[in-house]
């Protein structure tokens, strides 16, 4: 992807540290992400690239370190997490649709509560985007009547209604059938397109590797490795990436 | 056996109980919800002190008989505030009602709360990650599902405090009970009279759980259409 714009940091990470108890779950930290760019986190289970990813929208808090999104330090907690979040879309790898409403509600839920648009707006707005994941038909179905790929394709609909500029993806594919892997991939490869700022933690390499611009690879909580799909698929460097590498491909 | 007199000369009198009986469950109920959402707002709150009103409010409830807290509530409450208002007294209903209000509050807080906790945490998680705050989270997302998960033990709650308004004859409100053991009291018509009071309650209860049957298939998640067609098919 070409649109990247390196004269705007959207995230910068500094020395991030997170505890869980006395188990420290990532080890410091550095990372800055651009405008436009694709960066997908790969890794083995545990390395902590979905705390990474959580620490990111505050879902996690950081114990020590900074985290800079769009300018404001999310871990000064006289910024106001909520504003910051409405900026940044998240996809669950269990989807986490409300269950307890509609498709076309789960979208609309977010921008009507919180005034970013009239009911109006948020349906037009919430079928347009049904209409580019495929499933206008599915507006009045509830959460528990769809397919897992549909799921996850509603989920990211509902992300986007509220006009992010950063998505984060944790896993998204990977409670899904394997029939249903291709088709939310095909949808963040087009938001990819798009120029959509993204972070995918993701286990998909096929993914990683035709679609980031940059890939860090994650082990024992820091970043080990970094680069282009093609420096870190094909000429890793380090030993923890190799031996991944080695594993999965 | 004699029915037919049990019918022509209790039936009046029956009913008179029943109708007390149905309004102070009401009542109890509603007041007894209202009571448990704070309380159990209480126990989930991050404040200390408010967790701990509420968590030693439910252990007295839950520890001590409901016929003790009635007593204290009838005899024993007045006494001490006699001590600063004369002739102060409560109706055995007033009574009545304040018992089973608290008591169903405090059941109803835990029902509330396991409820709460039955939500997945990817709801809340989800709705936060949109700029969702707290409230409004609860509101649209954790609390519906919470009551659709709670109405079973709801209902459950709401039997029990019907039939333990039974126990407030012990304090002399003139409920269903209270009114059978006075005409039996008189006409020694054990069998057939406390037979009638059970069919009462039997009525009452099986009407209750009706209704949460119909509320439960309507709070189904699924769409409209499918749960029209879904039922043409069954015909």
């Amino acid at each position: 992807m070409t649109n990247i714009n390196k004269d705007n940091k959207k995230v910068v990470v500094k020395d991030l540290h997170k505890y869980f108890d006395r188990n420290e779950v990532l080890t410091g930290i550095d990372a800055e992400i651009f405008e436009g760019e694709v960066v997908c986190v790969i890794g083995p289970s545990g390395s902590g690239k979905s705390t990474f990813l959580r620490c990111l929208n505050k879902l996690e808090d950081a114990t020590s370190g900074t985290i800079i999104i769009d300018g404001f330090d999310i871990t000064d907690k006289k910024v106001d997490i909520n504003k910051v979040r409405e900026n940044i879309g998240m996809v669950f790898q269990q989807f986490n649709l409300f269950h307890n409403m509609t498709v076309i509600k789960n979208i609309m839920v977010a921008p009507t509560t919180l005034k970013k648009m009239t009911a109006d707006e948020a349906y037009a707005k919430g079928m347009e985007l049904l209409g580019r994941v495929g499933l206008a038909d599915k507006a009045d179905s509830f959460p528990g009547e769809l397919s897992g790929g549909q799921q996850q394709r509603v989920a990211i609909a509902r992300a986007l209604a509220m006009n992010p500029d950063i998505m984060l993806f944790d896993e998204p594919t990977s409670a899904l059938d394997p029939e249903m892997v291709g088709e939310v991939l095909d949808v963040m490869k087009e938001l990819a397109a798009e120029g959509m700022t993204m972070i995918v933690v993701t286990h998909e390499m096929g993914f990683a590797r035709e679609v980031s611009d940059r890939v860090l690879f994650m082990a024992d909580g820091v970043i080990c490795e970094q680069g282009t799909p093609a420096e870190v698929f094909d000429n890793p460097q380090n030993d923890r990436t190799k031996d991944f590498l080695s594993k999965v491909l | 056996m004699d029915f037919a007199k049990v019918f022509n000369e209790a039936l009046p009198l029956l009913l008179e109980g029943l109708k007390l009986t149905v309004i102070t469950s009401l009542v109890s109920i509603g007041i007894g919800m209202i009571i448990g959402l704070f309380v159990c707002l209480m126990k989930m709150s991050k404040n200390v002190v408010l967790r701990a009103i509420a968590g030693v409010y439910i252990w007295i409830i839950r520890g001590t008989p409901m016929l003790v807290q009635a007593f204290i509530v009838f005899f024993g409450v007045p006494q001490i505030i006699r001590m600063f208002v004369s002739d102060f007294k409560f109706t055995a209903i007033t009574a009545g009602v304040i018992t089973l209000s608290l008591n169903a509050g405090a059941y109803l807080a835990e029902i509330y709360r396991g409820g709460i906790m039955a939500v997945p945490k990817g709801q809340t998680e989800a709705a936060r990650s949109l700029g969702m705050t707290h409230g409004q989270t609860m509101r649209k997302v954790v609390l519906p599902q919470a009551l659709k998960f709670s109405i079973p033990s709801l209902v459950n709650q709401f039997i029990i405090t019907i039939k333990d308004t039974s126990i407030l004859s012990a304090i002399g409100m003139a409920e269903l009970v209270n009114k059978a053991k006075t005409y039996v009291g008189s006409t020694y018509t054990f069998f057939e009279t406390y037979l009638v009071v059970a069919l009462m309650y039997l009525v009452i209860i099986s009407l209750l759980m009706i209704l949460s049957n119909y509320i439960e298939k309507k709070l189904k998640y699924e769409a409209k259409s499918k749960r029209g067609k879904r039922h043409r098919d069954q015909h």
